[in-house]
């Protein structure tokens, strides 16, 4: 069965802002985000000082070169400082602002990332000088969790399947796995069940590789323009923008591409609630929770959080919906 | 006939300080809770961390009040059960911030999703049914009228023992991972309504 999305809910021609337009309103919404974003991070440390005595430092974020690809659809991007303290990252801890608080000692650099298993030419790659010479491009997402929240997010990154495709991937390949860093020194979570949710760590996800291959799948280094910090998966992660934001795995160690479809993390713990696919799908209900729709996390406060209609594919069907022809959504969850 | 116990003077003053620490203790962590979202230091998207606090914090009121009876009564000290009512009342405060918060901020009062969900999610349902009865205890909980409704007041405020089992039931359900605090919570339950089997027996077979 194809399952088509409702056309006013894709991307059109009118949604489309010219590059310059959007450019100069993009400098005025950073501009925004960083003076709120300065006035709560101020705010915070101060009560972080006053709780703990400790100064906690963020870890430092270097700036990155980068073009925007594409001219950004009209979305209203969530201030930079939600996105960098609203986070699931259960190896650092389970509430949301637990990984910005506990993830900022995790040493990032060097960093390398091992590419093998059904390729011709498996390497081990020097992300950082990676992030020097591939080039880089921004890409402005919509990001949905399970959890029915949703940020629109400029994640800067360069695509999955460009980059996999160094390695020569063979006929063999036929789904992509992932794992994240398994150091239990560094994160509290890895060490102790309890902190760490339960979760079976390393954290792994999976891709088919058609989905790997799609040019809306990027590895991101960044975010906001700058090196993505700890909390958001430094000094690189998955984004797949058509799906729950749990498959965006991070802080990736190992990716090995492989003959039969590999475990993911969330699907090992709940399988019943988290499917490997894991596509955006508002008619598809988790056990706990309705998924028609989310409440978006944009500027403003506690009272101006909105709920707002989830679109199938996270509004990526056009592009997407085609990877799934014939396939039953509700039981390829 | 009560018993005289040493030390009785001060039991009365002591009674009285702990009712102040419990109006306090209830008070005192909304108050931060309201400094705590204008700091941010819920995280960018404070609703989700809102409800699990003030659920928790009525969990915690709910084993709270029914620590009373059976403490007091273990201690032979008569004026703890003045603890009961305003520690049952600031539970029912919480509880119902806690309902509130989930019915305007979460679902943003979309009556037909709140419709939907009530029937759908068997945990959000449970959850409603102890916030329900909690609204008939709080009611019910001025002393005229337990004058009033006599036996039948034990009778319905009995139910606390069946809201306690309820709210550990629907926190359990409600967590993404990890039972090991709702396991606890829960546990706390049983020991609590296990302590007092004898009540709760006599409870059951007044119905």
């Amino acid at each position: 069965m194809l399952i088509k999305s409702p056309k006013s809910h894709t991307l059109r021609e009118a949604h489309i802002t010219p590059e310059t337009a959007y450019v100069s309103r993009r400098r005025v919404l950073a501009g925004l985000g960083a003076g709120i974003g300065s006035l709560l991070l101020a705010r915070q440390s101060h009560g972080l000082d006053l709780l703990g005595g400790k100064s906690r430092q963020a870890a430092p974020r270097k700036p990155l070169t980068f073009t925007a690809h594409k001219p950004a659809p009209e979305l209203i991007l969530t201030p930079e400082p939600k996105v960098i303290t609203h986070n699931n990252f259960y190896e650092f801890g389970t509430g949301k602002t637990d990984p910005a608080e506990n993830s900022q000692h995790l040493k990032t650099e060097p960093w390398t990332l091992r590419v093998e298993g059904e390729v011709e030419k498996p390497a081990t790659v020097d992300v950082w000088k990676l992030m020097n010479e591939i080039g880089l491009e921004e890409r402005i997402y919509r990001m949905r969790c399970v959890e029915a929240w949703s940020m629109v997010i400029p994640w800067v990154g360069f695509e999955l399947g460009k980059f996999l495709q160094r390695f020569a991937p063979t006929s063999r390949a036929r789904y992509v796995a992932f794992e994240t860093l398994y150091d239990p020194e560094q994160m509290p979570g890895q060490r102790n069940r309890y902190v760490g949710g339960g979760v079976d760590y390393p954290y792994v996800e999976g891709l088919r590789m058609d989905e790997a291959m799609h040019p809306l799948t990027i590895l991101s280094v960044g975010l906001y323009g700058k090196t993505l910090p700890p909390q958001n998966g430094a000094p690189i992660r998955l984004v797949v923008p058509w799906k729950y934001g749990f498959k965006g795995i991070k802080s990736i160690v190992k990716i090995k591409l492989v003959e039969r479809m590999p475990p993911t993390s969330w699907n090992k713990l709940a399988p019943q609630e988290y499917g490997f696919y894991a596509n955006v799908n508002p008619a598809v209900d988790h056990p706990r929770w309705s998924q028609a729709s989310e409440r978006f996390i944009g500027p403003g406060g506690l009272f101006s959080v909105k709920r707002q209609p989830t679109l199938p594919f996270n509004g990526y069907g056009e592009e997407v919906a085609g990877l799934y022809s014939g396939m039953n959504l509700k039981k390829f969850y | 006939m009560s018993r005289s116990v040493p030390g009785a003077s001060w039991r009365k003053p002591l009674a009285t300080t702990l009712q102040l620490g419990v109006h306090l203790g209830a008070l005192l962590p909304l108050l931060w809770l309201f400094v705590a979202i204008n700091q941010g230091r819920l995280g960018g998207d404070p609703v989700k961390e809102l409800i699990h606090y003030l659920g928790m914090g009525a969990v915690r009121l709910l084993l709270l009040t029914l620590l009373v009876s059976p403490l007091a009564k273990s201690l032979h000290f008569g004026q703890l059960n003045r603890l009961r009512r305003p520690l049952g009342l600031w539970c029912f405060a919480w509880a119902t911030l806690h309902f509130l918060t989930w019915l305007v901020l979460d679902l943003g009062l979309d009556w037909s999703l709140i419709g939907g969900e009530l029937v759908k999610r068997t945990y959000i349902l449970l959850g409603f049914s102890a916030w329900l009865m909690l609204l008939a205890l709080a009611i019910t909980s001025f002393p005229a009228l337990l004058k009033k409704m006599g036996r039948s007041w034990k009778k319905l405020h009995g139910l606390l023992y069946i809201v306690v089992l309820l709210a550990c039931w629907h926190f359990w359900w409600s967590v993404k991972s990890g039972w090991i605090e709702p396991a606890v919570y829960l546990g706390l339950a049983i020991i609590l309504l296990a302590w007092r089997r004898d009540s709760v027996r006599r409870w059951l077979k007044s119905w």
